[in-house]
C-alpha cells in the first residue's frame, strides 16, 4: 500500500505565495480574537465556555474527519476520548488511590494516547467490516458496551463512581487547571488538531481516504487498500479524540461512566452535524452553540417559563431542525446565505452570478 | 438438515454432540461432580429460562426494528423510545382500567399511530437518504426521551401482572432429586414469563406466516428485495411502508408493556432496549425475522448466563458475541448480503 506515489497530484499552477499569505484575512482576525480573548473575558468564559468548546470541538473534529472525509459516521469518538481520559486517571494519580497507579505524566500521556489508539483501531477494524448506516449501529453498540463495562468493572475502571481529583501535571511550574493556562492549552491543542485535519485533507492519505469515501470499488481497483485506509482513519482520529478526552478529564478533574454514556456519544454527533460535518471548522462552531445552549439554558428556558431541565429538548429540536432543513449544518446555512447575497449583487449590477 | 450433515459431517457431529450435552444439562438430574463445578442445577435452569424469556422480549422489540430496516432501509434509532412510550402508556391504561390485557390493543394502536405519523411526516420525505433518516431518528429519540422524562419523571414504574398470571408454575423439568427419598422436585418458574414466551413464539410464527403465506407478506418480501420494481409494477408501496412501520412500532409498544411487567421502566431503558435490538439484529442478520429470533435467543441467554456466572463481564460477553459475528459473518447469522 504505497499511498504516497499513487496519490493524485494537482495539475494546476502551483501557488507561489508564502504560506502566511495564503491564509485569508478572516482567519487572522479570528486567531487574534482568540489569542487576545483573555483581556476581555472573565475566568468563567475562558475555562467553562471556551475550554469546553475547544474540547468538545476536538472530539467532534475526530468524528468530522471520519464522517466528512471517510464517509464513516462513528458514534465511537466519545468512547475513544473516554478511554484516553480513563487511562490518564488509571495510570496517573487520582483520588481513587487504590486503583490508580500514580505514574508520572511523561509515561501516562503517551500510554493514554497509545491505548486509546489501539482501542480505536480494534473497534474501527470491527466497524469497517460493514459500511454505510451499519457503521452507526455497530459503533453505537461498541460505545454502549464500553459504557456498561466501565460501569460494572471495579478492578480497573472503578465502576460507577469512576475517578475524581484527576489533575493535570504541574509542568513548567504552571498550574494548567487555572483558567488562563487552561484556555491557552486547549486553544493550542484545538489549533494543532484543526491544522492537522486541514493538512491531512490535502495530504495523500486524506485524498485517498476521500476517494475511498466516494468510490471504494474504484479505489480498490486502483490498488488502494480500502480497509486499511478506513482503519487507519480510525487510528488517526483517535489522536484528536484522545486529546479532547484527556483535556476533558483535566477540566472536570474527574471521569465516570456518565462521561462516556450513550447520550454523550450522541452529543458529539449532534455537535458535528449542527456545525457542519463537511468542514473541519464545523465541529467547533457546533460545540460553541452546544456549550452556549447548555450553559445558558437555565436563563433562556426560565425566560419562556420552562424549567431548566428541558435543555435536552431544545438540543433535540434544534438538531432535528438542522437535519431536516439544513443537512450540512450551520456552515451550510452560512454558505447558502452568502451565495444568495452574491447572486443578488450579481443581479443588481448586471454581472453573472 | 440431511443435506447439512452430508455436506459437513464433522460439523454435523459437533452440533449433535452439543445438542445432546444441552439436553443432558436440562433434563437429567446433575451428578454431584458437575454440581461441584457449576453450582446447583436450579441456578443454571433459572438462568437459562431467564435468558430465553428475556430473548422473547428482545425478539418482540427487535422484530419490528429489523422489519422496518429490511423493507425501508430506515435505521430507526427512535425504536427504543417507542418501546418506552409503549411501556408508560401501558402503565397508564392498565392502572386506569385495571385490566392488563386491555392495555395491549390500546397501546398497540397508539404507538402504531406514532410510528405512522413518523413515517408519514418525516421519513417518507427523505426516502433513500439513509444517513439523514438515521440522524432524524436520533433527534426524535432525544426529543421523545426528554418529553417522557418531563411527563413521567425519573422514577421507575412497573406494571403488575394480572391475577391469573401471578405465582409460579411447575415445568416438566427435573430440578433436583432427593438422594435419600428419591423424591423428584420439578422446576418452578414464574408463570407470567412462561406465558410471555408462549405469546412471543405465537407472534413470531404469526409474523412468519403473514410474511410467507399471504398477499401482504408477498408484497413486503418483494419490497425488501427490490423496492423500485415493486413500485413500478403498480403497487402503492407507500401504503405497504406505512403498514410495516405502524406494525413494527406497535410491536415495540407491546414489548414495552411486557418489559414493564418483567422488570421496570425508567428513563434510560429506551437506550438499553435500542442497544439490545441493535445487537440482536446485528447478530441475527438485518431484515430477517428468523434471524431476529435466533439473535434474541442467543443474546438473551448469553446475557442471563453472564449475569449469573460472571456478573462483571456479562456485557462484555454480549459484545464479544457481536464482535465474533461481525468478524466472521458481517451480514449476521441469517442475513443475506445485498
Amino acid at each position: 500500500m504505497s499511498v504516497a506515489d499513487q496519490a493524485p497530484r494537482f495539475a494546476g499552477p502551483v501557488d507561489q505565495r508564502m504560506w502566511s499569505e495564503r491564509i485569508p484575512a478572516p482567519w487572522w482576525i479570528l486567531g487574534l480574537i482568540l489569542l487576545l480573548l483573555p483581556i476581555v473575558a472573565n475566568n468563567f468564559w475562558l475555562f467553562q465556555i471556551m475550554g469546553w468548546t475547544f474540547i468538545l470541538g476536538m472530539i467532534g473534529l475526530s468524528l468530522m474527519f471520519l464522517a466528512g472525509y471517510g464517509g464513516m459516521v462513528s458514534l465511537l469518538q466519545m468512547s475513544i476520548a473516554g478511554m484516553a481520559g480513563y487511562m490518564v486517571a488509571i495510570l496517573g494519580p487520582s483520588g481513587a488511590a487504590n486503583v490508580s497507579l500514580g505514574l508520572s505524566w511523561w509515561i501516562v500521556l503517551p500510554a493514554a494516547f497509545l491505548i486509546a489508539a489501539l482501542f480505536a483501531t480494534i473497534s474501527g477494524a470491527l466497524a469497517v467490516r460493514t459500511d454505510g448506516i451499519y457503521t452507526i449501529m455497530i459503533t453505537l453498540a461498541i460505545a454502549a458496551a464500553f459504557f456498561y463495562f466501565t460501569r460494572q468493572n471495579y478492578s480497573v475502571f472503578n465502576g460507577y463512581s469512576g475517578f475524581n481529583l484527576v489533575l493535570p501535571p504541574q509542568v513548567f511550574g504552571v498550574n494548567w487547571r487555572d483558567p488562563l493556562p487552561f484556555y491557552y492549552l486547549t486553544l493550542a491543542c484545538a489549533s494543532l488538531c484543526y491544522g492537522a485535519v486541514v493538512y491531512l485533507a490535502r495530504a495523500p492519505f486524506g485524498l485517498a481516504l476521500q476517494g475511498v469515501r466516494d468510490n471504494p470499488r474504484r479505489m480498490a481497483a486502483l490498488g488502494f487498500n480500502v480497509t486499511a485506509h478506513r482503519v487507519a482513519a480510525y487510528a488517526l482520529t483517535s489522536v484528536f479524540a484522545s486529546t479532547g478526552g484527556i483535556l476533558l478529564v483535566w477540566q472536570n478533574a474527574q471521569i465516570a461512566p456518565g462521561t462516556i454514556g450513550i447520550s454523550s456519544a450522541i452529543d458529539v454527533l449532534v455537535v458535528a452535524v449542527v456545525g457542519g460535518i463537511r468542514r473541519p471548522l464545523g465541529p467547533f462552531i457546533g460545540a460553541f452553540i452546544y456549550v452556549l445552549l447548555q450553559v445558558f439554558s437555565t436563563d433562556i428556558l426560565g425566560f419562556f417559563g420552562f424549567s431548566a431541565d428541558r435543555f435536552k429538548l431544545i438540543i433535540g429540536i434544534g438538531f432535528l431542525a438542522i437535519v431536516l432543513f439544513s443537512p450540512d449544518g450551520v456552515l451550510g446555512l452560512w454558505d447558502r446565505w452568502r451565495a444568495r447575497v452574491v447572486a443578488r449583487k450579481g443581479a443588481t449590477t448586471g454581472a453573472g452570478a | 438438515m440431511d443435506n447439512f450433515i452430508k455436506r459437513y459431517p464433522l460439523w454435523g457431529l459437533v452440533f449433535v454432540l452439543l445438542a445432546a450435552a444441552f439436553l443432558f444439562l436440562v433434563l437429567a438430574p446433575w451428578p454431584p461432580e458437575l454440581v461441584a463445578i457449576w453450582g446447583r442445577k436450579q441456578i443454571f435452569l433459572n438462568a437459562l429460562l431467564g435468558g430465553i424469556t428475556l430473548g422473547a422480549l428482545y425478539f418482540l422489540v427487535a422484530a419490528g426494528f429489523t422489519l422496518i430496516f429490511g423493507l425501508m432501509r430506515v435505521v430507526n434509532l427512535a425504536h427504543g423510545s417507542l418501546f418506552l412510550i409503549g411501556g408508560y402508556l401501558g402503565y397508564e391504561v392498565s392502572t386506569a382500567s385495571g385490566s392488563w390485557l386491555l392495555a395491549f390493543p390500546i397501546v398497540f394502536i397508539l404507538v402504531a399511530l406514532i410510528g405512522l405519523l413518523m413515517q408519514f411526516f418525516i421519513f417518507s420525505k427523505m426516502e433513500g437518504e439513509e444517513l439523514r433518516q438515521t440522524l432524524v431518528s436520533i433527534g426524535l429519540s432525544i426529543v421523545f426521551a426528554d418529553l417522557m422524562l418531563w411527563w413521567w419523571g425519573g422514577q421507575s414504574y412497573s406494571i403488575l401482572a394480572p391475577q391469573f398470571l401471578q405465582g409460579p408454575m411447575e415445568l416438566p423439568i427435573v430440578s433436583n432429586v432427593n438422594d435419600s427419598t428419591g423424591a423428584v422436585t420439578w422446576l418452578r418458574y414464574p408463570s407470567v414469563r412462561i406465558w410471555i414466551l408462549v405469546a412471543a413464539i405465537v407472534i413470531g410464527i404469526a409474523m412468519w406466516i403473514v410474511l410467507n403465506r399471504t398477499a401482504l407478506g408477498m408484497l413486503i418480501r418483494a419490497g425488501v428485495d427490490d423496492r423500485e420494481m415493486l413500485a413500478a409494477s403498480g403497487v402503492r408501496i407507500h401504503l405497504v411502508f406505512l403498514a410495516v412501520f405502524g406494525f413494527g412500532a406497535g410491536l415495540a409498544g407491546i414489548a414495552g408493556i411486557i418489559g414493564a411487567t418483567f422488570q421496570s421502566l425508567s428513563p434510560g431503558e429506551d437506550t438499553r432496549f435500542l442497544l439490545a435490538s441493535l445487537v440482536v439484529v446485528i447478530v441475527g442478520g438485518m431484515g430477517s425475522i428468523v434471524g431476529a429470533a435466533l439473535g434474541a435467543l442467543i443474546i438473551g441467554v448469553a446475557e442471563q448466563m453472564g449475569f449469573v456466572y460472571a456478573p462483571t463481564y456479562s456485557i462484555v460477553l454480549t459484545f464479544l458475541i457481536m464482535a465474533a459475528v461481525l468478524a466472521f459473518r458481517p451480514q449476521g447469522l441469517l442475513g443475506t448480503r445485498r
